[in-house]
């Protein structure tokens, strides 16, 4: 089989690959790039089917078949509030694929050593031309097992270290996102657990896993223990997974999922390393990178750096925190609506909260009312509002609000002075002005949405309290601030027959 | 609980202390509204309106009186009405205690308990019964209006056929509530508004609605705030270099507001009478000021003067009264969040929590003893810092930190390459080549990564996340390269890791699609 033809392959769909990353700079090159993905995922399978990965084609075709059922399904079964939950679960799913790769790749280097083991021939290959043997022996060889064949010893003690370094993210990867996936469903506790001994149980875990690499690489002859270690490796892993992510709170779920994003692509890209696939390789960095991107954005809005977020709660206080004086004036939705009907600019501020109460189509229609008098309806995201980045944008698409008047906190903030009222919906700290004006406050330094400078400010909100973070807002008891009580949907319901 | 509101018995007082919008809401606290017949007339809501909202009309000020429990009404009560009150009876409205200590006396030996609606301590908390300030609002807004009505050019300069018209200019003199009314009105209406005030820090306020400063070099500026929003009495010094200011003013505005007062003393003299002389004719003065003795030398309480030299001097005490519709509405519903807070389980039974300070410090008679004057309330109203003056860089700075920028970039940059540059070439000492033609790649993808993800919209992270999420199934290509082998649980494990990545495939892709698909333009 000509496996030039292949990576010719392989180099025109990582060109796609790129570009369907490349296109979603704008919503409408978008719609396109993603076709640019679809074509390149498509050539990568058909040349490696064609090319190296000849055989079992009907079990091949079959096994796609069913993914591609089940995986329509869930696409299109699933609510845009739950996406959160779906990316979280999907990246389990590459996490698992990469350790069963991973192991494979173990297990094939067994193989082709106790292959070479019987016709009595030296395996790792040594330096220098392949005996006459040997190279027979390696033409009978398929596959990732021919792959395998040829290498020296250096070579194979690289592969030994890739596909460890592949399968331990693997496994980190699958916790992790079946815990993130637990926690965005509502079917963990959303609150940040450690086990006793917190931070010190995963370093703990991770010196083993060093510890278990060195074993597995030292007494890689013994069939037995090598995979014992790597099965240990693989358990410490998931332990770690595990544990990291259960103590990390609900609202840094944001910098969770892109950095287990990020961790899918290195796992993808390790396993390329130990099986010589460029595409894999590349394509693999390309996502890693761009989970490690979105997780840095995502740190950056809320003016912590990554490691405070995993390591998780938020950080010390260097003081006590302002008091916040006056007191939290409530408003019935007459009062709302009768000031929406009198402003002529309205920024609305979605949060989890709006999404929690399914409200964003009620939201919609508020904002289409408030449109058709020809007011000027804006909305304003804040990077990590939500659960996953760019969840409000998503939320907001679905219910149909244009997306030219949904824009991002750089785009807006300066226009809050001029506003006539703002509505923020189930957001908290990302509106908190404490984090400007208290150096002591626990967010102190994230950059917040300037609600507070516009003439008027509703807040929907269930009830009283502080948020997630436990932060006292003092939007709350600002004299221009106005509390709506209830659940965000039937609040934005009651005001919908009052809008004229 | 049974709440009355009485009609007004000092000649002119057009206000009245209960609309039939506030008996709605206080109806809603579980009170019962009662309202003697003709209250609201001068203010324009009939009998019938408040018949309509549920109120009962009683037919004289006995009747009332006898009937209820609370009493609201607007102005101090006169003597006669105080001496009908009964043990128990509440009475809400202006009461001005410090000036009316005979009053107090009588109230007590009555029993009643009186809220004086002046005396709600200056809280943010209060602001909504801070009557003081909505009248101020009213008064400050009727003070341009009626300046307006007597001056005989437009606020607004024009260019027409026949001419150009100067826009008027008026200087406001103290910006508080009334005076920032004042300011706001004035300048819609066009004119060029300028405006004085002892505190400094009002200056932000006074530019915020778009009026000019004018701006005092004195040292010991003192900050007024800390008494309650008003501006403390000010040395002789400063009052000279004050009244100086205003002379080199005084010929050219057309239109003077003044709204200066200091707690519990006269009013301040700021406007003499040779700056009045020195005023062109047809100029207007308002005093606001006019009952605490007025602002202006000449000021007659309640009058309007013309002066020799043309000047009109406006000394009308009664501005919110001449606004009765807006300032009963007003009114009304400050004294609808003071029950508010009297009956904070909204069932009709007044709490009168002599703890709260807004309640405590309004109250001046309770239980047969006199509670005036309050103690300071528990929550201060905090001063405004004086905003620290940013330096304004010259040319010159801001290029030099320009440069700076520029340099740490350019070293950090380096750095950055000198450091990832130094690490690749350690790996190629060690690794063997085959892995270093790998490594290469991985790091030019990362590299491309990079250039590429930074240039993603923010609103499409989330398809980002979906679709990086079905690319990085190119993992099944690993399974792919496996499934072939030999070896049974190797083509297993291969099958397996190849389902889970194509469900992520097509699930990744379709998500993404149907995403992309809802954003639509508007």
């Amino acid at each position: 089989m000509d496996f030039g033809f292949t990576i010719a392959a392989y180099a025109v769909a990582t060109v796609l690959f790129v570009l369907s990353l490349g296109g979603l700079s704008g919503q409408e090159s978008a719609k396109r790039a993603i076709w640019y993905g679809i074509a390149g995922m498509a050539i990568a399978v058909l040349a490696t089917m064609v090319g190296p990965g000849s055989g079992l084609w009907g079990l091949t075709l079959v096994l796609i078949a069913i993914g591609a059922v089940v995986g329509w399904q869930l696409a299109t079964r699933v609510q845009m509030t739950q996406m959160p939950e779906l990316v979280a679960f999907m990246h389990s799913l590459v996490g698992l694929a990469a350790v069963l790769v991973g192991f494979n790749a173990h297990l094939e280097i067994d193989r082709v050593a106790a292959a070479f083991a019987s016709a009595d021939l030296p395996f790792p290959q040594p330096a220098g031309l392949m005996s006459v043997p040997a190279y027979e022996l390696w033409l009978s060889l398929t596959n990732f097992a021919a792959i395998i064949g040829k290498k020296t010893a250096v070579e194979i003690t690289i592969l030994r270290i890739e596909l460890m370094i592949g399968i331990w993210i693997g496994a980190v990867t699958f916790t992790g996102s079946i815990i993130a996936y637990g926690k965005l469903a509502g079917r963990v506790d959303t609150a940040a657990r450690k086990l006793p001994g917190g931070h010190m149980l995963n370093a703990g875990a991770a010196a083993l896993s060093v510890l278990f690499a060195a074993l597995y690489l030292v007494f890689a002859d013994n069939q037995i223990v090598a995979i014992l270690s790597l099965l240990v490796l693989t358990a410490l892993a998931l332990f770690i997974g595990y544990h990291l992510i259960m103590g990390i709170g609900g609202a840094d779920m944001p910098v969770v999922v892109s950095m287990l994003n990020s961790y899918s692509g290195w796992a993808a890209a390790a396993i390329g390393f130990s099986l010589g696939n460029e595409l894999l390789i590349v394509v693999g960095a390309l996502v890693g990178s761009s989970g490690a991107i979105l997780s840095y954005i995502m740190c950056k809005a809320m003016n912590r750096s990554f490691v405070s977020v995993i390591l998780g709660g938020f950080g010390g206080t260097s003081g006590p925190q302002m008091e916040v004086e006056g007191e939290q004036v409530a408003i019935d939705a007459g009062g709302v609506a009768a000031t929406l009907n009198e402003a002529d600019s309205v920024i609305i501020v979605p949060g989890y909260g709006m999404a929690v109460a399914q409200a964003q189509q009620s939201v919609s229609e508020l904002t289409r009312k408030l449109r058709a008098k020809g007011k000027n309806v804006r909305f304003a995201i804040h990077p990590v509002a939500g659960r996953l980045p760019g969840h409000m944008n998503v939320l907001l698409a679905e219910a149909k609000v244009p997306y030219d008047i949904v824009l991002e906190m750089d785009e807006i903030n300066d226009d809050f002075p001029s506003t006539d009222v703002v509505i923020v919906i189930g957001s908290n700290d990302i509106v908190n002005p404490a984090a400007q004006d208290d150096p002591n406050s626990p967010i102190a330094g994230m950059p917040v949405l300037e609600v507070w400078k516009a003439k008027q400010v509703f807040v929907s909100k269930r009830g009283q309290g502080t948020g997630y973070s436990g932060i006292e807002n003092p939007l709350f008891y600002k004299e221009n601030t106005r509390m709506f009580y209830g659940d965000a949907k039937a609040s934005v319901d009651s005001l919908l027959p009052m809008i004229d | 609980m049974k709440v009355g509101a009485l009609k007004e018995i000092k000649p002119g007082e057009a206000r009245v202390a209960l609309t039939p919008d506030s008996a709605q809401q206080i109806g809603k606290l579980g009170h019962d509204c009662f309202i003697e017949a003709g209250a609201g007339v001068a203010a324009g809501f009939s009998d019938e309106l408040y018949a309509a909202a549920g109120v009962t009309v009683l037919p004289d000020a006995q009747a009332l009186i006898e009937a209820v429990d609370t009493l609201i009404k607007v102005r101090e009560p006169e003597m006669e009405e105080v001496n009908r009150l009964r043990e128990g009876q509440t009475l809400i409205s202006f009461f001005w205690p410090a000036q009316n200590a005979e009053m107090l006396e009588a109230a007590k030996a009555r029993g009643a308990t009186v809220i004086a609606m002046d005396m709600v301590p200056r809280i943010s908390r209060a602001q909504k019964m801070d009557a003081l300030s909505s009248m101020a609002n009213i008064a400050g807004y009727r003070a341009v209006i009626e300046a307006g009505n007597n001056f005989g050019r437009f606020f607004t300069g024009q260019v027409t056929a026949a001419g150009k018209i100067p826009p008027a200019r008026v200087l406001v003199v103290g910006a508080g509530v009334a005076g920032l009314a004042a300011i706001g009105t004035s300048v819609s209406l066009g004119a060029i508004t300028m405006a004085f005030d002892v505190r400094p820090e009002v200056a932000e306020q006074i530019e915020s609605m778009g009026a000019e400063f004018v701006f005092l070099e004195f040292e010991e500026a003192q900050d007024g705030s800390e008494t309650g929003g008003y501006a403390a009495p000010s040395s002789p010094e400063f009052r000279e270099k004050q009244l100086e200011k205003f002379r080199e003013l005084a010929p050219d505005v057309d239109i003077v507001i003044t709204t200066a007062l200091i707690p519990g003393r006269p009013a301040p003299k700021l406007w003499t009478e040779d700056m009045v002389r020195m005023m062109k004719p047809g100029s207007v003065i308002v005093d606001l000021a006019a009952e605490k003795g007025g602002n202006c030398d000449l000021t007659v309480p309640d009058e309007r003067l013309v002066t020799e030299n043309g000047v009109i001097i406006i000394g009308y005490t009664d501005f919110p009264s001449r606004m009765a519709a807006q300032s009963s509405t007003l009114y009304a519903t400050n004294i609808r969040h003071m029950l508010h807070d009297l009956t904070p389980n909204k069932d009709g039974v007044v709490n009168h929590n002599m703890e709260d300070d807004v309640i405590r410090g309004a109250t001046v008679t309770h239980a047969g003893e006199i509670t005036f004057p309050p103690p300071p309330p528990k929550v201060k109203a905090i001063a405004a810092k004086p905003k620290e003056k940013v330096k304004e860089l010259t040319a010159a700075e801001k290029r030099a930190q320009e440069i700076a920028a520029f340099r740490t970039q350019t070293r950090n940059q380096v750095a950055l390459l000198a450091a990832g540059g130094a690490f690749v070439l350690a790996v190629g000492l060690v690794a063997p080549e085959a892995f270093m033609r790998n490594f290469i790649i991985f790091v030019l993808a990362v590299f491309v990564g990079f250039q590429v993800i930074w240039k993603v919209s923010h609103s499409l992270h989330t398809p980002l996340m979906a679709v990086t999420n079905a690319i990085s199934s190119i993992i099944i290509v690993g399974a792919l390269l496996q499934i072939g082998s030999t070896s049974v649980l190797i083509t297993l494990m291969a099958a397996l890791g190849l389902l889970m990545a194509a469900v992520n495939i097509f699930g990744g892709f379709m998500v993404t699609r149907r995403m992309l698909a809802m954003f639509q333009k508007s």
